[in-house]
C-alpha cells in the first residue's frame, strides 16, 4: 500500500517571519493556525490530529493543545531537528489514511531572534564533543565543508554562490528582511566563524510561526479548489553527533529522497521547484547532490553556473530560504509553506510559471535526520 | 573567568574519561562481530552483542577533517581563539574528535596530516585527549 496521493495540504500560513512583537513561540503557532484554518473555513474543533516540534517546549503537543483548546485524537511530537515538519507531513498522511485522524494541524513557532543572546536549543551535548568548544551547529558544518572541499575541490566561492542565489530570490520576496543584493565578495569578506564557513555562509536568526493543514485527498477537494497532493514521502536518519556521521559528504537524504521520489513516481528532473534545507551553504550543496539533482561532487560547479538562482534551471528556495528569508531555529515549516505557495500559483514576482510538482527536503542537526516530500497539484501526470 | 565546558558523563560514558585519566585513549572491540566501536557502549551498534572489550588505541592517526574557530564555541574558551578542532581517523579504524595542540608543525592543519594523541590534565578529575601533529608532519 502506498500513501501516494492519499492526502493533501489544504492550508498554509506564516506569521512574523523576521521579528515578532509581543508573541510567544506558542502564540505564533496560534496565530498561524488561526490564519490557516480561516483559509478553508475549518473550525478549530475540526482539528483532530496535532503534529508539532519545538526547541522551547519539552512536550510541545501538550503546550499547543492547551493553548489552542484542541482535543486531538492523534498526536505526534517527533523531533528530529529543523526538518521535523517534513516528517510530520508523512506521518499525518499515514495517520489520515489509517483513519486515526482526519484533519491534521502541523505547526511551529519560535522567537529565536527576539531571544538573541540566549538562543534556545534542545541540543544536548555529547560528552565526547562538548569539552572541545565547537560552535553548535556551525563547527560541525565546518568539518563537513572542509571535507567536501578536500574530496571534490569545492571552493569558498562556490559555497558563497549558494548564499548569493538565495539573496537573488529573496529580492523578489517583499517579506524578506534584507532588500539589498549580495555578492560572492560580500560573503567571503564577512567574518570567518568556523573555517571554511563565514558568517554569510550561515542562515539568518529570525522569529517566525507557521501552520499547515493536511486532510484526505477526498475531503481536500471539498475544501479548496487548489489542494496540494502529497505524492511521496520518505525519511531516514543515520547519526546524532558529528563524530558518528558515517560519511561527511554523503547523507541519508539519498535514502529519504529515493523513497519519496519512488512513491511519487517522479524524479528530480520532474521538479518545477525545490525547497531544500539551507541552514548553511554547504548543507544545501550536499543535499542537491544527495537528492539527485547533480552527481556527487558536482554541487560546486552546479551552483556556480547560476542553476539555482532566478532564471536558472532549478528554482531552489524561491522565498530566499534560511539564508536570506527566515530561519527561526527550525526551517522545515517554511520550506513547506513556500512549496505550497508555488504550487498554488500564489508566489507573486517569484512565481515559477506553471509550477505543478515540487520537492521539499528537511534535515535535522548536522545532516543527521532527513525527510523528503514530493508535492503536486495533480495526482496523475 | 568562565570555566571551559566540562562533560557530564553518565553510566558507561565514564569509562572513556577514567581511561583518559590514565592517559589511555579507549575504544571497544566487539567479541561477537569484531566491530571496533567508539565511544564506549553497553551493546555493539553493529550486532547488539554485549560482549564488548575495552582496548587502548596507540593514539596515532590522520586528520579526516578540521575546522578552525575564530569565535569561541563557549565563553570559557574565548582566550584561545583561533583554535582548531579535528576529526581524526585513528589507526585502529575509529574516528575521534578533539582539538589540535598548536605547534609549528600544525600552524596550517591539513586533511591527511599525521597526528598523535596527547593528554591534557585539565583538572584533577578531568583529563582530555588532544591531538598534535606528528613531528615533521609538514
Ligand atoms: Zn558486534
Amino acid at each position: 500500500m502506498s500513501l501516494r496521493g492519499k492526502a493533501a495540504i489544504v492550508a498554509a500560513a506564516e506569521v512574523d517571519t523576521f521579528q515578532s512583537q509581543g508573541r510567544s513561540p506558542v502564540g505564533l503557532m496560534g496565530e498561524a493556525t488561526r490564519r490557516a484554518l480561516a483559509e478553508v473555513g475549518l473550525h478549530k474543533d475540526d482539528v483532530d490530529g496535532l503534529f508539532t516540534a519545538s526547541s522551547y517546549y519539552a512536550m510541545p503537543a501538550l503546550t499547543v493543545a492547551e493553548y489552542l483548546g484542541l482535543r486531538p485524537t492523534y498526536i505526534d511530537s517527533t523531533v528530529v531537528g529543523g526538518g521535523s515538519f517534513i516528517s510530520h507531513v508523512g506521518h499525518a498522511a499515514a495517520a489520515i489514511e489509517a483513519g486515526l485522524c482526519s484533519v491534521a494541524l502541523i505547526t511551529y513557532g519560535s522567537t529565536q531572534r527576539s531571544d538573541r543572546g540566549k538562543l534556545t536549543s534542545l541540543a544536548e551535548w555529547s560528552p565526547y564533543e562538548q569539552p572541545y568548544g565547537l560552535i553548535h551547529p556551525i563547527s560541525s558544518f565546518g568539518l563537513i565543508a572542509q571535507r567536501h572541499m578536500h574530496e571534490f575541490g569545492t571552493t569558498s566561492e562556490q559555497l558563497a554562490e549558494v548564499a548569493v542565489s538565495a539573496r537573488q530570490w529573496a529580492l523578489k520576496n517583499p517579506d524578506a528582511p534584507y532588500p539589498t543584493p549580495l555578492s560572492v565578495q560580500d560573503v567571503l569578506s564577512s567574518p570567518m566563524l568556523s573555517t571554511p564557513l563565514h558568517k554569510l555562509d550561515c542562515c539568518l536568526v529570525t522569529d517566525g510561526g507557521a501552520a499547515i493543514v493536511v486532510t484526505s485527498a477526498e475531503r481536500a477537494r471539498d475544501l479548496t479548489p487548489k489542494p496540494i497532493y502529497v505524492l511521496g514521502v520518505g525519511e531516514a536518519i543515520n547519526h546524532r553527533n558529528i563524530v558518528g556521521m558515517p560519511d561527511l559528504t554523503t547523507t541519508a537524504a539519498v535514502d529519504s529522497g529515493k523513497r519519496a521520489f519512488d512513491m511519487a513516481g517522479r524524479g528530480p528532473a520532474d521538479m518545477d521547484s525545490a525547497h531544500i534545507y539551507d541552514a548553511f551553504t554547504i548543507s544545501l550543496m550536499i543535499l542537491l547532490e544527495d537528492l539527485g539533482f547533480v552527481s556527487k561532487g558536482e554541487g560546486g560547479p552546479f551552483v556556480e553556473s547560476g542553476a539555482i538562482a532566478p532564471g536558472g534551471s532549478l528554482p531552489v528556495n524561491t522565498n530566499g530560504g534560511g539564508l536570506s528569508y527566515t530561519h527561526p531555529g527550525m526551517l522545515g515549516m517554511f520550506l513547506m509553506t513556500e512549496a505550497v505557495r508555488q504550487l498554488r500559483g500564489d508566489a507573486g514576482d517569484r512565481q515559477v510559471p506553471g509550477a505543478r510538482t515540487s520537492v521539499v527536503h528537511g534535515m535535522g542537526l548536522a545532516l543527521a535526520a532527513h525527510a523528503t516530500a514530493v508535492l503536486s497539484t495533480d495526482v496523475e501526470p | 573567568m568562565t570555566d571551559r565546558p566540562t562533560p557530564t558523563p553518565r553510566g558507561e560514558e565514564n569509562i572513556y574519561f577514567e581511561e583518559a585519566r590514565a592517559h589511555r585513549l579507549a575504544f571497544q572491540q566487539c567479541e561477537s562481530c569484531g566491530a571496533r566501536v567508539f565511544y564506549p557502549r553497553t551493546v555493539c551498534p553493529v550486532c547488539l552483542s554485549d560482549r564488548l572489550s575495552l582496548r587502548q588505541a596507540a593514539g596515532t592517526g590522520t586528520v579526516h577533517s578540521f575546522t578552525t574557530l575564530h569565535r569561541a564555541g563557549h565563553p570559557g574558551l574565548a582566550d584561545r581563539v583561533p583554535y582548531t578542532v579535528v576529526l581524526v581517523d585513528l589507526d585502529e579504524g575509529v574516528r575521534v574528535l578533539a582539538d589540535l595542540v598548536v605547534s609549528p608543525e600544525a600552524d596550517v592543519p591539513w586533511i591527511g596530516m599525521p597526528v598523535q594523541a596527547v593528554f591534557d590534565e585539565v583538572t584533577p578529575e578531568l583529563t582530555l585527549p588532544r591531538f598534535q601533529a606528528t613531528a615533521g608532519a609538514r
